[in-house]
């Protein structure tokens, strides 16, 4: 870790990504690698581990045993929720947004996924793929991860054996035909041995590709953002109650896309009127340019009846404006979905209620197959309702714009997100 | 497109202003939990930065277990002083003088558990309902399974069961009367982050961060600041160390580390090289495997 020098640590980029796997895929294993490896594993972490890994009469130390959590965790063998796991190399500093692979959980793994720029898919050398490979898959490309690395795990069992490699990686091809994916990458490893983890391995010669960490260090992600239609919520509105700045009106948020400068010509929803960016800024320093992801206050070059919840758009690049829309949403509460029924919503800062018009299918996530008959939503269940909301939403689709096309929905009883939504 | 692309200290910033705009929106009586540490200078840092040039829209809360440095305290003063900010503080002593909180005993006395009670009493008095805190993920591994909005019911538990989900960055702050939130603009910092971040904003922390002469009893492998809050046992002695120290909590639980780094680019190369945790110069943590889930279902910070 000492490689890090002040200056180089600044220019380092932010990686977020998520894995899957099935039970006993080695997920845990591999993450307690990635960190081993890159020495990541701090002594008191280390002497911990090793002293579990003897009371349990194991010959090596268990690297998973870095990454359990809880308690209840713990006596039950499983993690049963997201769990956010940190590291740095001196070129990135990576958030894995760690997710179980049990069958009840692809709200978890929905969840891990909505922030991640990367996905990473284990597939067991010795299994190929299975239904759960189906469905990691499916949703990575439903939640338009832009990068997907397919791990071929275990290849210490199948004796390094590269047609053993190749088959698995014909069969995801076949798979991924049918999804929507831009980037996939192939990687045989050994995470309980540690080949082509961080190091490369001695034992597939004929693997002439790059190690994981290779990969995550240099998959491209800075043009993962949509620097493109130039879209900004207002989450706040400032106005100082001191005589200094008595006539301060300023809109703060977070950029969702695009590039805004000063002496931009917008136009701010839903009251359809004209104005021109004076300044952007964050604390006193002024921002000649901003983009997504900043957070910023801009101030407009008159005066404007602006809240939080509207949006501030370039004139020539509007966004959709509607009150019905469809929406695939996948279900994460134990009730089930009410067709018919009204829900809180939320979209970028603002805040809505919506019924439920139609459920129009349910879609099988093992075969991907299309359900027109059984419209009863329940948990991890992952469907394409339409939806009418209160007040209007200006939105994108979330192919487009992730930040600007993606819902939740609340049940109004209890406050629970009850849903996720990417708007079709 | 590289010029389009926010470094990560910069992308860990927008999301924790973000964070703390969010938290200001939706709840109407917000507070931001004050220790006198790194990790809640730099979320009050943020959070100046967020509403520039209106003052921070809620109040600072310090619970004070009587226990801090004194650094600490002549720090946060002078740091509320010079941004204008609204402080509220609430003691320990009090809780315990109202018969709400019973003083541990012996040589490991610490208020550190009585804590919590000060605290979910001081958020039910001041009616906030949602307090925001400096922990970070990578702290220990209850804390890894943490939401930026992290929802307790009315009596301040936090079920790591029943958690919402969190999707995108769209946070559901919505409540029932009684129940309030927790939230964690920092949740996706790490130690080197927040030092790097102190180096490149140039942010002001306490003196005892860096390099200094102090009076130390070795116990249990820590090295505790001598005070009067520290029962010395016998066979124990006192000597003096050039050391530092990692972490800012009560005196009677923080180690100092031997250590030499006088500026923050010492500190950082320290960091880098160091091969035990941060946590790990807490003896709070170490009162068993599963201490910090434990304090949190309870309702700890």
């Amino acid at each position: 870790m000492s490689d890090f020098s002040s200056e180089g640590y600044l220019n380092m980029e932010l990686l977020r990504f998520t894995t899957a796997g099935s039970v006993d895929d080695g997920k845990s294993t591999l993450i307690g690698r990635l960190l081993f490896d890159s020495k990541q594993i701090f002594e008191d972490q280390l002497e911990a581990i090793t002293r579990t890994s003897t009371q349990k009469g194991y010959e090596h130390v268990d690297l998973s045993l870095l990454v359990d959590g809880l308690k209840a965790e713990r006596e039950q063998g499983i993690t049963i929720d997201v769990a956010y796991r940190y590291f740095a190399t001196p070129k990135r500093k990576f958030i894995i947004a760690d997710t179980p692979g049990h069958i009840q959980y692809t709200r978890n793994m929905v969840t891990g996924a909505s922030t991640a720029n990367v996905a990473l898919i284990l597939v067991d050398a010795r299994k190929g793929v299975l239904e759960q490979t189906i469905r990691h898959s499916f949703i990575a490309s439903l939640l338009q991860i832009p990068h997907l690395i397919i791990c071929i795990n275990k290849m210490d069992l199948v004796d390094y054996d590269e047609t053993v490699y190749n088959k698995v990686v014909e069969e995801f091809r076949h798979l991924s035909s049918k999804l929507d994916i831009k980037d996939i990458h192939f990687v045989p490893i050994s995470a309980l041995k540690g080949d082509n983890v961080v190091d490369k391995s001695k034992n597939m010669s004929w693997y002439q590709g790059a190690t994981l960490m290779y990969l995550l260090e240099n998959i491209h992600i800075s043009s993962d953002e949509n620097h493109i239609d130039c879209r900004f919520p207002v989450q706040y509105v400032i106005r100082p109650q001191q005589t200094e700045y008595h006539d301060f009106r300023g809109y703060a948020g977070q950029i969702s896309s695009g590039i805004f400068k000063p002496g931009d010509k917008v136009k701010i929803l839903p009251s359809g009127i004209s104005a021109e960016i004076k300044t952007i800024q964050l604390s006193d320093e002024m921002i000649e340019e901003a983009y997504a992801p900043m957070s910023v206050t801009m101030t407009l070059d008159r005066d404007v009846d602006i809240s939080r919840g509207d949006m501030i758009v370039r004139e020539n690049n509007i966004p959709n404006m509607s009150q019905e829309f469809d929406v695939m949403i996948c279900w994460m509460n134990t009730e089930k979905l009410h067709a018919g029924g009204k829900y809180g919503l939320r979209h970028t800062v603002k805040d809505a209620r919506c019924v439920i018009k139609e459920i129009r299918y349910k879609v099988d996530i093992n075969t991907l197959h299309r359900n027109e008959i059984d419209k009863e939503i329940g948990m991890n269940d992952i469907a394409r309702i339409s939806i009418k909301t209160t007040v209007p939403i200006y939105f994108d689709s979330y192919r487009k714009n992730r930040h600007t096309g993606s819902i939740i929905l609340i049940d109004e009883a209890t406050n629970e997100t009850v849903a996720a939504g990417m708007i079709v | 497109m590289i010029l389009y692309h926010l470094n990560h200290l910069r992308e860990l910033e927008a999301e924790a202003i973000y964070v703390i705009r969010e938290a200001a929106s939706q709840f109407e009586r917000p507070a931001m939990l004050f220790s006198g540490g790194k990790d809640s200078i730099v979320m009050t840092h943020l959070a100046r930065k967020a509403f520039f040039p209106a003052k921070i829209p809620f109040p600072l809360l310090h619970i004070d277990t009587g226990h801090n440095f004194p650094e600490t305290i002549t720090f946060r003063d002078e740091m509320v002083e010079r941004i204008g900010a609204q402080l509220i503080v609430r003691y320990v002593q009090d809780s315990i003088d109202k018969g709400r909180a019973k003083e541990e005993k012996g040589p490991n006395a610490s208020r550190n558990m009585l804590q919590t009670i000060t605290l979910l009493d001081a958020l039910e008095e001041l009616k906030v309902d949602a307090a925001m805190g400096g922990a970070r993920r990578d702290e220990e591994k209850a804390r890894a399974k943490e939401r930026f909005f992290s929802h307790r019911d009315e009596f301040g538990q936090w079920d790591p069961k029943n958690q919402r989900p969190e999707l995108w960055m769209l946070l559901n702050g919505r409540k029932n009367s009684g129940e309030h939130f927790r939230v964690f603009p920092l949740s996706n910092w790490t130690e080197m982050d927040v030092w790097m971040y102190i180096t490149l904003e140039n942010i002001p922390i306490p003196n005892i961060y860096f390099s200094h002469q102090r009076e130390i009893i070795e116990r249990d492998g820590m090295l505790l600041a001598k005070s009067n809050h520290i029962i010395i046992r016998e066979n124990e002695v006192i000597v003096e160390r050039t050391v530092r120290f990692r972490t800012i909590g009560d005196m009677t639980c923080t180690g100092a580390v031997n250590s030499p780094a006088s500026s923050l680019e010492e500190i950082i190369d320290e960091i880098a090289a160091s091969r035990v945790t941060e946590r790990g110069t807490r003896s709070d943590d170490k009162r068993s495997d599963t201490a910090m889930e434990d304090r949190k279902k309870a309702g700890y910070f």
